[in-house]
């Protein structure tokens, strides 16, 4: 309203700052807020998706059934899934791109303010209604988060539409995220930022967004079949009215596909602002950095039923999908190269944002390697669905996107509360998570080839040894977080002052602003050569 | 430092070595008694060996720069961020790899759609929670159940060497035949799976799918369901019996005998108390897993059966539900699944046990009045 007004003290309005009190939140149209309450909100849904891993590791700690029922177990597994992705990895990247993509560009802030307010505040009704659903009778859902028909309709527990509307509200959300990135990026870059100048975070974000909106209505559409066959009498995917229960998984892994690298791509953005720094040299191979990230965004619409290898798809499909699938490991493996070749013949020194994407890089390229095997239909067909898959997806997520989001909040928190924290307590962090996410998952490897099938509450007795040290990782993990939480909020209150620049060797927009970063940054645009 | 580079890559590399011999300790894929099972392993053992090379070439470069290229080390930044022709290699070089690798696997995928000429051919349907076997043309049809009593799964016994991998009738099929497999399920999806043959398929309402196997050594082989398929997907084993041609045979005929004499049951009468035992065997092979074994159910998904109307009144009802199902519900249609014999012992069972005390006793010829109605 103020800004339509011609004020003659003008400094003043400049620098005005929040309001006080429950409504600066509630009614904020700042980036940086709305930023902060993304974080604060992942986080906090990374620590309940957290508690019903460390539930299902604690079950699976010996054979036996000892602490849960089957039922209840497999709505860990779902919601542990669903929270994960939807609430955890998802709304962080979202909570970066606020905070840093206007401050990169030179924006004074993201173009859609009220739409950006209204995107978050969704968040936390969908996940209210999505973790009600375990107070209720019948129970939370139950059928994996790839929620298979007829396993979601037909036999699914009567929350299944709290699910469904949960999942609606969540794809709003991002689809309004994802709109207001491009039409920050596209129309407010700072005059000589162009394209090509972009920082890669930056890039990753626009194609994500695109991502997004291509592939979030796809998610919407199968639910609302969902909804239909469950209330409404339809058969979409019921074969005893004429339909398809493969159709579903067509559809939903045309969304599904597209989804992890929309969890993986901003991750692949914060490492490559965050290894050039540390490096003290610039990022090898921009360009094709830049077309890498799109061939692989592309080449995620055409590789989806490399997750339905056992469905039973004519030959010429399966072939098809292998060596679409097989192609993405050349751009992915670019990016690779060209993150090694930064850090090759510069000046490394290893402050946990470092530590975390060095980490990031080699344990990626595991997952990687790892899915490259997973391409080779025959072999999936002894893969598929066992826990290889799972140490798999886990070793991409964890170390990929998680890592990757660690590691951002180590770059950009002196930035964002104007105090350093604490490297010590910052590398216990690091060595900790380190070492409790390869001892949670690396063993899940040899379970899956031995053949222990995913999502199972017990198992079979050859499985017991590995099993027993996953869970004592993955409680290492878990506990690890704590440290975390604990050391940002030290960081926040009491942290040592940081300079503006705060890393040597760091480049780029957002370290030209003062730290902390004032409410509103680039009200008048900056010059960029 | 090169002699302790040297021995460190030595040591790492016959640990993986380690880990590859060792395959019978469940590191590993199982090499499986099939050809296209040895295929299959070759495969993932080349891929596995090309990442490793991969691996540690990237990584070698990347932990050079990170001991040699510190800044406390006084290393200072060189400023090269392009070279187009060692990214023109890069790219091109994983290329030629992965053709390399696409060819051997296009070949084994072909072999393994190829189910032509089947010796045997058996029809393999899944239910929630168990599998059915049905040998095409010789009239032998049976479910497969898993056998691990409760108490071991709630740890009150010790766990047998077989725990969760065993089951009261085995798939029996003849060593070295092409045997060819047609999948469907009854209700949700599931998936059949023995790691020695290599053979995964997905068992999908509505759809048959095709598969086939030739085994090489007789022996018992184990696998599990691997799509999630409800409450018990962890408890519905697969077992396969490999046997030679003439022990087959015999095994075929014994069962072709059964089917007789079970169809000659069904003209007989029995007592309220041999109703009773057959009812209760029956109930804990089928009905327990979700009406419990106290028939409480595990309420609003499987109701109690305990004083209910349908249990302890409606007598029709109760056969009705039983024989045709619950539409829309978890409550499948055991009319095809059950014998009548079988079906009339468990509504005996179930509206006499647990205080229903209603004193009917019902008989097959009560079943099959209702299925001729």
């Amino acid at each position: 309203m103020s800004a339509v007004i011609d004020n003659p003290s003008h400094d003043d309005h400049e620098h005005h700052g929040p309001t006080k009190g429950i409504a600066r939140w509630l009614f904020t149209t700042n980036h940086k807020d709305i930023g902060s309450m993304y974080l604060w909100f992942s986080f906090a849904m990374f620590l309940v998706g957290g508690c019903m891993a460390l539930t299902i590791r604690a079950e699976l700690f010996q054979p036996g059934l000892q602490l849960v029922e089957p039922e209840f177990f497999n709505q860990m597994t779902t919601m542990h899934g669903l929270i994960m992705v939807f609430g955890a990895v998802m709304p962080a990247f979202v909570g970066l791109a606020n905070w840093m993509i206007p401050m990169m560009v030179g924006a004074p802030d993201m173009a859609l303010p009220r739409m950006n307010n209204w995107s978050f505040w969704i968040l936390p009704f969908a996940f209210g209604l999505l973790l009600s659903t375990l107070f209720m009778e019948g129970g939370a859902p139950n059928f994996g988060w790839t929620f298979y028909a007829p396993l979601s309709t037909t036999y699914a527990p009567d929350t299944v539409t709290y699910f469904i509307f949960g999942v609606h509200m969540m794809g709003i959300s991002s689809i309004m995220g994802a709109i207001n990135v491009i039409a920050t990026i596209l129309n407010m870059r700072a005059p000589g930022m162009t394209l090509m100048k972009m920082p890669l975070f930056v890039w990753t974000w626009l194609i994500t967004a695109f991502l997004l909106i291509a592939v979030m209505p796809v998610l919407a559409g199968v639910v609302t079949m969902m909804l239909m066959d469950v209330h409404f009498g339809t058969s979409f995917f019921d074969a005893a009215g004429g339909g398809d229960p493969v159709l579903f998984q067509h559809i939903f892994w045309f969304f599904g596909h597209p989804e992890v690298y929309i969890m993986i791509l901003p991750a692949f953005g914060v490492v490559s602002q965050i290894i050039p720094t540390f490096s003290r040299k610039p990022l090898f191979g921009y360009h094709s950095m830049v077309y890498a990230v799109a061939s692989i965004a592309i080449l995620s619409f055409i590789v989806w039923a490399h997750h339905m290898f056992t469905v039973g798809m004519p030959l010429a499909g399966e072939l098809f999908f292998m060596y679409a699938t097989m192609l993405i490991a050349v751009p992915t493996g670019v990016k690779v190269f060209n993150w090694i070749t930064t850090m090759f013949r510069g000046s490394l020194t290893f402050e946990a944002p470092m530590l975390f994407s060095v980490a990031f890089v080699v344990l990626f390229t595991i997952g990687g390697f790892s899915g490259l095997m997973l391409a080779i239909a025959p072999s999936d067909f002894q893969y598929h669905d066992t826990y290889f898959v799972v140490a798999h997806f886990h070793y991409v997520l964890v170390p990929g996107a998680i890592f990757g989001i660690f590691a951002a909040v180590y770059y950009w928190l002196p930035k964002w509360c104007g105090r350093m924290y604490s490297e010590p307590l910052a590398k216990a962090h690091f060595w900790l998570s380190f070492i409790g996410m390869n001892l949670a998952f690396f063993p899940m490897h040899f379970l899956g080839l031995a053949g222990m099938p995913r999502r199972i509450p017990d198992y079979a007795l050859q499985f017991a040894d590995f099993n027993s040290i996953s869970s004592v990782g993955a409680f290492i993990f878990g506990a690890t977080q704590l440290l975390f939480l604990y050391l940002v909020i030290k960081a926040i209150r009491s942290g040592e002052p940081a300079t503006d620049q705060v890393w040597e060797g760091a480049e780029g927009l957002e370290w030209t602003v003062s730290s902390p970063a004032p409410y509103h940054t680039f009200s008048t645009p900056p010059e960029v050569k | 430092m090169r002699s302790r580079l040297v021995k460190a890559l030595s040591l790492l590399l016959s640990a993986i070595y380690a880990a590859d011999v060792s395959a019978e300790y469940g590191l590993n894929m199982p090499r499986g008694v099939t050809d296209i099972s040895h295929s299959v392993y070759d495969l993932h053992m080349t891929i596995f060996w090309i990442c490793v090379a991969i691996g540690v070439v990237v990584f070698g470069v990347m932990f050079y720069s990170i001991f040699k290229h510190r800044k406390s080390k006084g290393a200072v930044a060189s400023n090269f961020h392009e070279n187009t022709t060692i990214e023109i290699i890069w790219t091109i070089v994983p290329v030629i790899i992965l053709v390399v690798m696409a060819i051997p696997a296009t070949k084994t995928l072909v072999e393994m759609y190829d189910t032509s000429d089947a010796d045997v051919d058996i029809k393999i349907t899944g239910y929630q929670w168990k599998w059915r076997y049905e040998y095409l043309g010789s009239g032998v049809d049976f479910f497969s159940n898993m056998s691990t009593p409760k108490e071991e799964i709630y740890n009150a016994q010790e766990k047998n060497e077989n725990y969760l991998l065993e089951v009261d009738n085995e798939l029996v099929v003849p060593v070295g035949k092409k045997i060819r497999f047609l999948i469907t399920a009854n209700d949700v999806i599931h998936s059949w799976w023995i790691p020695d043959f290599a053979v995964k398929k997905d068992a999908i309402p509505g759809f048959i799918n095709e598969s086939w196997t030739r085994i090489n050594e007789p022996g018992v082989y184990r696998g599990q369901c691997t799509e999630l398929c409800g409450k018990d997907h962890g408890f519905m084993p697969v077992v396969v019996r490999v046997v030679e041609q003439s022990e087959y045979d015999d095994w075929l005929a014994q069962k072709q005998e059964e089917a007789k004499a079970a169809a000659e049951l069904a003209k007989l009468t029995f007592t309220l108390e041999e109703q009773m035992e057959r009812g209760e065997k029956v109930y804990a092979t089928n009905c327990a897993a979700c009406h419990q074994p106290n028939g409480q159910g595990i309420p609003p998904a499987f109701p109690s059966l305990v004083g209910t109307e349908i249990a302890t009144k409606l007598l029709d009802k109760h056969i009705e539900v039983v024989v045709d199902g619950v539409a829309g519900s978890a409550m499948q249609a055991y009319g095809g699944q059950l014998s009548e014999v079988d079906i009339a012992a468990v509504i005996t069972y179930e509206r006499n046990a647990w205080g229903n005390d209603t004193g009917d006793n019902v008989s097959a010829k009560d079943i099959v009045d209702y299925k001729n109605k």
